[in-house]
C-alpha cells in the first residue's frame, strides 16, 4: 500500500521523463493496434469483396487473372465468352442464377460494367449482403446508369444527371460517345468493394456504345430490352442450387469444346491471391513488433538512467527502514504503472486514429475498418506488451535490490 | 543499552591499522550522550556500526542486549527499522512527500513502531498522522508547513521534520549525526533542548554526534572519540 503510494508520488515527481516514456509506449501500442487492425480488416475486406457466387466463368487465362479482372477490375482479359456459350452453360440443370458482365469501357477513369438486372438481385459481398440503393433504383431503360457510391461522391454526381461513357479504359479516351448520354437513375450504398468504383449500365447499352447496332434503332425498338444480343461478354457469375453442381459444372466448363473457358471458385482463388500477398502481411506484423520492441528498450533505457539519478532517493528509503525487496517491488510497480498507463493512452490514441482514418481507408484503399470494442486478440497484444514491460522493469528493480545501505547513508546532499 | 567490547573496524581486510578501535563503550538506557571528535576521528564509522549499517571487523556490538554482529543482513535491517531512529546530517528527506508523509514513512516499514502508536491512539485511521502532527508541533514546525513540499522548507524546518521522523514510534535509540551543523548557535541550543524533551517523552537513549564542542555542556555525558580510541 505504502509502496504503491510512493511509486505514484515518485512518478509524479519525475513526470517529465515519465510522460515521455509513457508516450513512447502509448505510441507503440497505438501503432501496433492500428497496423494489426488494418492488416486484419484488409484481409477481411479483401475476402469480403465477393460472396455467394459459386463460380466465375471467363475466357481461359490464369485463375487469379480472371478473378482480378472480373471482380477487382484490375487488368483485363483479351478474350471474352461468346453469348452462345453463356446461354448454353447457364441453361444447365442446377444453375440458380447467373450474371453476365461486360467490362472494358470507362467513365473518367472509373470502370463501366454492363450487366443485367440479375446483378442487383444476386450479387453479394461481405457476409452475403446484397447491394442496396442509397438513392434511386436499378436501371429500367437502355440509357440509364447506376453508380457505385464512390463514383457519385468523387465526381459529384446526383440523380438525373446526364453522363457520357467512353469506349476503352482510361481517362483520356479519344473516342467519346457524345451521342449516347446516360441518365443516372440510382446510386448504391458503399460496400467497401470495387462495386463502389463502378458504373453499371444495361448490357444492351455496351453494344450501343460500340456501335454494334444503330442507336436510333435501339432507341425505338429495343428500349425495354436491357440485355440485347451481344456477341460476347467478359465473364459471368453463377450461383447453384447445391454445391454439388459447382464442381460438376466447373469440370464441364473447363472441358467445354466450342470455346476455351475457365471456371473459378472465387472463395478459393481469393484465398490463393491473399496467400500471394501474405509476405506483405508478415512484413506489417514484423514492423509492429519492432516498434514495440524499440519502445520497450526505450523504457528500459529511461528506467536505468533514472535509477542512477534516484540512487539517493532509494538510499533514503533504505535508511528509513525499507528492505531491499521493498525497493524491488517499488521499481516493479513503477514500470508496471508506466506500461499500464502507456497501454491505456495507446488504446485511446488507437481509437482516435481508426476513428479519424476509417473514412479515408474506406474511400482510398477500400478497407472497411470496423470501430468495435478491443477484440480478444487485441487485448492479448496489450497483455503481451504489459508482460514485456513488467519483465523489462525487473532489470532495474534487481539492480535497486542490490544497492547497499551504506551507499545511501554516505551520499551527501 | 549499548555495549561495545574490543571493537575494531577496517574498511578493507588488507588495511594495516583499523579505522576504528574501541576497547569498551557502555551507554545506559535513557542517557543523552554527546559524542565528539574532529573530522576523520571515526565518528561516522562508529555511528554506522551502532546503526548496523556496517558490521565490526572484530569484537562485540550489542544494542538492547542484541548482538548485532551475529545478525543476518535482513534481520539487522529489521532491527534498525524497529529500534533506531536516525537523524541524518543531510536529513535524507524525500522531496516529493509532505513533512507528514516523510515522518510517517519512518514507521511504515516497521510493524513494532506502528503498533506502538496505534496502541496509544483511539483513532486507528489517522493515528500515524496525528502522531506526526504532534511531533512536528512539539519540535516547533507550525501547522502551515505540515502539508507543503519538503523542498519548499528552510534548512531549519527540514531538520525538525527529520527529527520528527526519527522519533515517531518511540524507538529505543536515537542517533543524531551532526544535525545542527547548518544552524546558528541560538537555534542549535533550542533545537537540542527540543530533542531532549522528546527523548524523555519517548524514553529514548540519545546519541548526538558533533565536532562542535560548545554544545558539550548541554549534555549530561560526553565522550571524546579520540581519547576513547587511545584507551587501547
Amino acid at each position: 500500500m505504502i509502496l504503491a503510494k510512493l511509486a505514484y508520488k515518485s512518478l509524479l515527481n519525475r513526470r517529465a521523463s515519465v510522460l515521455l516514456t509513457l508516450f513512447t509506449i502509448a505510441i507503440s501500442v497505438m501503432l501496433l493496434l492500428s497496423i494489426e487492425r488494418v492488416r486484419i480488416d484488409a484481409k477481411s475486406s479483401f475476402s469480403n469483396t465477393i460472396s455467394g457466387t459459386d463460380l466465375i466463368v471467363g475466357a481461359r487465362t490464369g485463375d487469379i487473372q480472371l478473378l482480378l479482372s472480373s471482380v477487382f477490375r484490375i487488368g483485363h482479359t483479351n478474350n471474352g465468352v461468346s453469348w452462345k456459350s453463356y446461354e448454353y452453360i447457364t441453361s444447365q440443370r442446377g444453375v440458380k442464377w447467373s450474371i453476365p458482365i461486360s467490362l472494358g469501357d470507362s467513365h473518367k477513369g472509373q470502370a463501366v460494367l454492363g450487366t443485367t438486372l440479375d446483378y442487383f438481385s444476386h450479387y453479394r459481398f461481405a457476409k452475403k449482403q446484397s447491394l442496396t440503393f442509397n438513392k434511386g433504383h436499378p436501371f429500367a431503360a437502355i440509357n440509364e446508369v447506376v453508380l457505385g457510391s464512390e463514383v457519385a461522391n468523387k465526381l459529384g454526381y446526383k440523380l438525373n444527371d446526364s453522363i457520357v461513357i467512353s469506349h476503352g479504359m482510361g481517362n483520356t479516351s479519344f473516342h467519346h460517345h457524345d451521342d449516347n448520354p446516360f441518365k443516372i437513375v440510382g446510386i448504391l450504398n458503399p460496400t467497401g468493394t470495387p462495386v463502389d468504383k463502378t458504373l453499371h449500365i444495361p448490357l444492351a447499352a455496351i453494344d450501343l456504345i460500340h456501335g454494334g447496332s444503330s442507336p436510333a434503332h435501339a432507341e425505338h425498338e429495343k428500349h425495354n430490352d436491357l440485355t440485347g444480343h451481344p456477341k460476347q461478354i467478359t465473364a459471368f457469375l453463377m450461383g447453384f442450387n447445391s454445391p454439388l453442381y459447382t464442381l460438376q459444372i466447373r469440370r464441364n466448363i473447363n472441358q467445354y469444346k466450342p470455346e476455351a473457358l475457365l471456371g473459378i471458385m472465387p472463395t478459393v482463388t481469393l484465398k490463393e491471391l491473399w496467400e500471394m500477398l501474405a509476405i506483405v502481411e508478415k512484413i506489417l506484423l514484423l514492423f509492429s513488433a519492432v516498434v514495440v520492441l524499440v519502445s520497450l528498450l526505450g523504457m528500459l533505457t529511461t528506467l536505468l538512467a533514472n535509477l542512477s539519478q534516484r540512487r539517493r532517493e532509494l538510499a533514503i528509503l533504505r535508511s528509513v527502514g525499507a528492505r531491499p525487496w521493498h525497493l524491488f517491488t517499488l521499481i516493479s510497480i513503477e514500470s508496471l504503472l508506466t506500461t499500464l498507463l502507456g497501454c491505456l493512452v495507446g488504446s485511446a490514441l488507437y481509437y482516435l486514429v481508426i476513428f479519424s482514418a476509417s473514412g479515408y481507408l474506406q474511400s482510398h484503399a477500400g478497407i472497411s475498418v470496423n470501430i468495435t470494442m478491443l477484440s480478444y486478440y487485441e487485448l492479448g497484444l496489450i497483455g503481451v506488451i504489459m508482460a514485456a514491460g513488467f519483465i523489462i522493469g525487473l532489470i532495474p528493480a534487481t539492480r535497486a535490490y542490490f544497492y547497499s545501505l551504506s551507499d545511501g547513508m554516505s551520499i551527501k546532499a | 543499552m549499548i555495549n561495545l567490547k574490543n571493537v575494531t573496524f577496517k574498511w578493507h581486510k588488507s588495511d594495516s591499522s583499523p579505522t576504528l578501535s574501541i576497547n569498551e563503550l557502555v551507554i545506559e538506557k535513557g542517557e543523552h550522550i554527546f559524542l565528539h571528535g574532529p573530522s576523520g576521528s571515526g565518528k561516522s564509522t562508529l555511528l554506522a556500526i551502532l546503526a548496523g549499517i556496517n558490521t565490526a571487523t572484530s569484537g562485540e556490538v550489542s544494542i538492547l542486549d542484541q548482538n548485532l554482529t551475529t545478525l543476518s543482513n535482513t534481520t539487522r535491517d529489521a532491527f534498525r527499522a524497529d529500534h533506531i531512529g536516525y537523524i541524518f546530517q543531510n536529513f535524507n528527506l524525500l522531496p516529493y512527500l509532505t513533512p507528514i508523509e516523510n515522518i510517517t514513512l519512518g514507521c511504515e516499514f516497521s510493524k513494532s513502531r506502528k503498533q506502538k502508536i496505534l496502541k496509544q491512539s483511539s483513532n486507528k485511521n489517522s493515528a500515524l498522522q496525528q502522531e506526526a502532527i504532534r511531533l512536528l508541533n512539539a519540535l516547533g514546525l507550525t501547522a502551515q508547513y505540515h502539508h507543503k513540499d519538503v523542498a519548499e522548507l528552510s534548512i531549519g524546518q527540514q531538520q525538525r521534520v527529520a527529527a520528527a521522523r526519527a522519533f515517531i514510534g518511540s524507538p529505543e535509540l536515537i542517533i543524531a549525526d551532526e544535525p545542527t551543523s547548518a544552524l546558528d548557535t541560538n537555534n542549535r541550543e533550542s533545537f537540542i533542548n527540543l530533542l531532549f524533551e522528546q527523548a524523555k517523552l519517548s524514553n529514548s537513549t540519545l546519541v548526538f554526534v558533533s565536532h562542535d564542542e560548545t554544545l558539550k555542556p548541554l549534555f549530561n555525558r560526553s565522550i571524546d572519540l579520540i581519547s576513547l580510541q587511545e584507551q587501547v
